[in-house]
């Protein structure tokens, strides 16, 4: 009964996905799908910088990090959150105890808090313990100050983004003008998509996902932030700065991670080498063939 | 419930024998997974999968016992206990990759595992039950690693449980009322996420039960082997330990390098970006897929997509819960007495060129868009799978004229020809047809 029953039920199925089959043909060859400006514009991350923590041996480079803290704090911080980091793990990106107390007492803006007296809500100076408080009070906030738009906390972009450490810095060096703007192929995004054009308070950016984002530029030109350490303050490198520090941000322990995989992967290969000699030897007399 | 020729446990130091006494549960590991064990001599690599699948099973278990100390299963904190783990928690970080790439694992030594079940025949009389305690695991493993992604409460945990639930609302009339009661409200919210934390925590547990059942019912006929021949004497066979416990330990090795290499280098490769955003009602994810282990059923789900007589949604909910339940009347459907597609020259045809490539490409499309071409694709693999299943095999089964097969397991070993590789090519075997 099995087999009968199967062969129905098979022929069913298959009867059904044939059918759906050709009128899915018959709509692609009649209709074919349009591309859409999104398909035909958006662009992949640049892969141009070589960034120190990539390959299995990646380590920060806590210079960099320092530069991205820094283009964070003058730049970004205006409108993104860092929550999920505090203040005390810049300790792990070179700052002294000292120093990190003071960024904390410094930060523009200060963490929520009631008064001790009356229990009304205020504000205090932040300590390292605290993460990093956030531009506005809350999502309607940051809406209203940002023409309907929601900056988003970039704790863990680069990790929430595909390819993001290049994805952060692509965007930030990739707003180009629409007008004239072609793809590898030539075509005119404007021509081929006059629909397309970037609306009212948006910016054009092929990196990012609709080509259209709320965002301005945020890094417009050289020494926009001073490098304590020196380096020549020019867009792509606080870009790839940032991007750094972004990336140590969603992924603090990154450095462990590789260290502790090295180590485990040696023991696990002198293992794997003993195992595979101790299964040699015991076969030895059983493998007649 | 042993061959008569499996060594005796017979304990020497007298602690032992009085253990053997009043509670003999090292004389039954010795049965079960030690000398008292006979186990044919010939099995290749491909036997190693069932030990690991237990060793991920385990992987699994500590590692989520750990974690579930430091989660916290409420909607408005879930993410950021997650992210508690990651950079708060001693060794959070390695927990926590471990857990998620561990299941990964845990699927890929399990499909290999099936794979092997289904190339040499092993879901065939005497070991359908063997298949069937299996088949339940893997419903049991898909349920838990489903509920699984849910609790870290991203964009993906959040839409992924609402499109899985979502497929009960397809069945006519109660399934409304069904998703409703599954979920604990309209849609995905704190009721879902603790019942899945809740069932997520239960489930390995009964895994792990039904695991005993599947070892069980195994050793009453005894392991398969690459011949499909069964085990007619004493020389056909080696005990479990040391000769398996060593090759075991050896693929072990090579599974811990693998899992290794990705938890530490490359941890979020088989993730989807979108679950590092916080989950989100109001926003819709561009593509919502699963994690990679379920892209063949959903790929089936979504190649469904002209009503008839049943609307489309209706029939890619059928399909895919067929496409896994099919596999239970496997043993019935293909009547061949010959057990593996070494000996099997037709049926390995339609294995390795149509069912192989036919699961890949289903795999693909269900991690690519909803788009053409994909969906046409996914619609003639799908189509193959069910054909296969339930139109080839059991045709293939009546008329295919198998190889002649060894005596023995011992004289396939000692000719050279131990079945124990997989073979491709049909002309080379036997050119005798």
């Amino acid at each position: 009964m099995v087999r009968p029953i199967g062969f129905l039920v098979g022929l069913g199925f298959v009867g059904v996905l044939l059918w759906s089959l050709l009128w899915g043909a018959i709509a692609y060859v009649s209709e074919p799908p349009a591309p859409t400006a999104e398909h035909a514009f958006h662009k992949h991350p640049k892969h141009e910088v070589a960034f120190s923590f990539t390959g299995p041996f990646g380590k920060f480079d806590q210079g960099q990090l320092q530069r991205g803290f820094k283009v964070y704090k003058e730049v970004c911080a205006a409108c993104h959150s860092l929550r999920l980091v505090s203040f005390r793990d810049l300790q792990n990106i070179g700052f002294t105890e000292g120093q990190v107390k003071t960024i904390a007492s410094e930060w523009a803006i200060e963490t929520p808090s009631i008064n001790p007296e009356t229990g009304e809500p205020a504000t205090r100076k932040s300590i390292p313990a605290d993460r990093f408080p956030s531009p506005f009070a809350n999502e309607v906030a940051a809406r209203a100050a940002n023409a309907g738009a929601l900056p988003p906390d970039l704790s863990l972009m680069t990790k929430a983004r595909h390819d993001g450490t290049n994805y952060v810095y692509s965007l930030l060096t990739g707003y180009v003008d629409q007008k004239g703007y072609k793809n590898e192929k030539g075509e005119e995004l404007l021509k081929a998509f006059p629909d397309a054009k970037t609306g009212e308070g948006l910016h054009f950016n092929p990196y990012f996902a609709n080509l259209n984002l709320a965002m301005a530029p945020p890094l417009t030109g050289n020494d926009q932030v001073t490098f304590d350490d020196g380096t020549k303050s020019t867009v792509p490198q606080m870009a790839q700065d940032v991007a750094a520090f972004l990336t140590w941000t969603a992924e603090p322990k990154l450095e462990n991670r590789h260290s502790v995989g090295l180590g485990v992967i040696i023991f696990l290969l002198f293992f794997t080498v003993l195992t595979w000699m101790a299964y040699q030897n015991i076969w030895r007399d059983k493998k007649g063939h | 419930m042993s061959f008569p020729w499996a060594e005796q446990y017979a304990p020497k130091h007298p602690l032992m024998r009085y253990l053997d006494e009043k509670l003999p549960l090292p004389r039954l590991v010795y049965n079960a997974v030690g000398a008292g064990y006979p186990v044919p001599r010939n099995l290749n690599y491909f036997w190693n999968f069932g030990v690991l699948a237990g060793a991920a099973l385990a992987i699994q278990i500590i590692t989520g016992i750990v974690l579930a100390m430091h989660y916290a299963a409420n909607g408005a904190v879930a993410f950021d206990s997650v992210e508690h783990i990651m950079r708060d928690v001693n060794a959070g970080w390695l927990l926590r990759y471990a857990h998620a790439n561990g299941a990964s694992m845990f699927f890929i030594v399990v499909y290999l595992h099936i794979f092997r079940g289904l190339y040499y025949g092993s879901y065939k009389a005497p070991r359908e039950m063997v298949w069937l305690l299996g088949l339940v695991i893997f419903l049991l493993m898909m349920a838990t690693a489903f509920m699984g992604y849910v609790l870290p409460w991203g964009q993906m945990s959040f839409w992924g449980a609402k499109v899985i639930t979502g497929l009960f609302g397809a069945i006519p009339l109660v399934g409304e009322p069904i998703q409703t009661w599954l979920l604990g409200g309209f849609a995905p919210d704190n009721a879902a996420l603790n019942r899945f934390f809740s069932l997520h925590y239960l489930l390995p547990f009964v895994i792990a039960a039904v695991i005993v059942l599947h070892i069980w019912a195994l050793h009453i006929p005894g392991s398969s082997n690459p011949t499909g021949v069964e085990v007619k004497g004493p020389q056909d066979t080696v005990p479990f330990h040391p000769y398996y416990t060593a090759k075991d330990g050896f693929g072990l090795g090579v599974f811990l390098l693998v899992f290794a290499a990705l938890l530490f280098y490359a941890p979020n490769y088989l993730g989807h970006a979108d679950n590092y955003i916080p989950a989100n009602p109001l926003s819709t994810p561009a593509h919502i897929v699963p994690e990679w282990y379920f892209w063949p059923f959903y790929a089936i789900l979504r190649a469904f997509t002209v009503d008839f007589i049943l609307p489309a949604k209706l029939w890619g909910v059928l399909a895919m819960f067929a496409a896994i339940l099919l596999l239970f009347f496997l043993p019935w459907l293909d009547k061949s007495s010959v057990r593996s597609a070494n000996y099997r020259p037709l049926y390995r045809k339609f294995f390795w060129f149509g069912l192989v490539p036919c699961v890949l490409v289903l795999g693909y499309c269900g991690g690519a868009p909803a788009e053409e071409p994909y969906v046409m694709i996914s619609q003639i693999a799908a189509a193959y799978y069910f054909a296969h299943f339930l139109i080839i095999l059991p045709i293939v089964s009546k008329i295919e004229r198998p190889l002649p097969l060894p005596n023995s397991i011992t004289e396939a070993v000692l000719a050279g020809k131990d079945g124990a590789t997989l073979s491709t090519n049909t002309a080379s075997a036997q050119p005798a047809e």
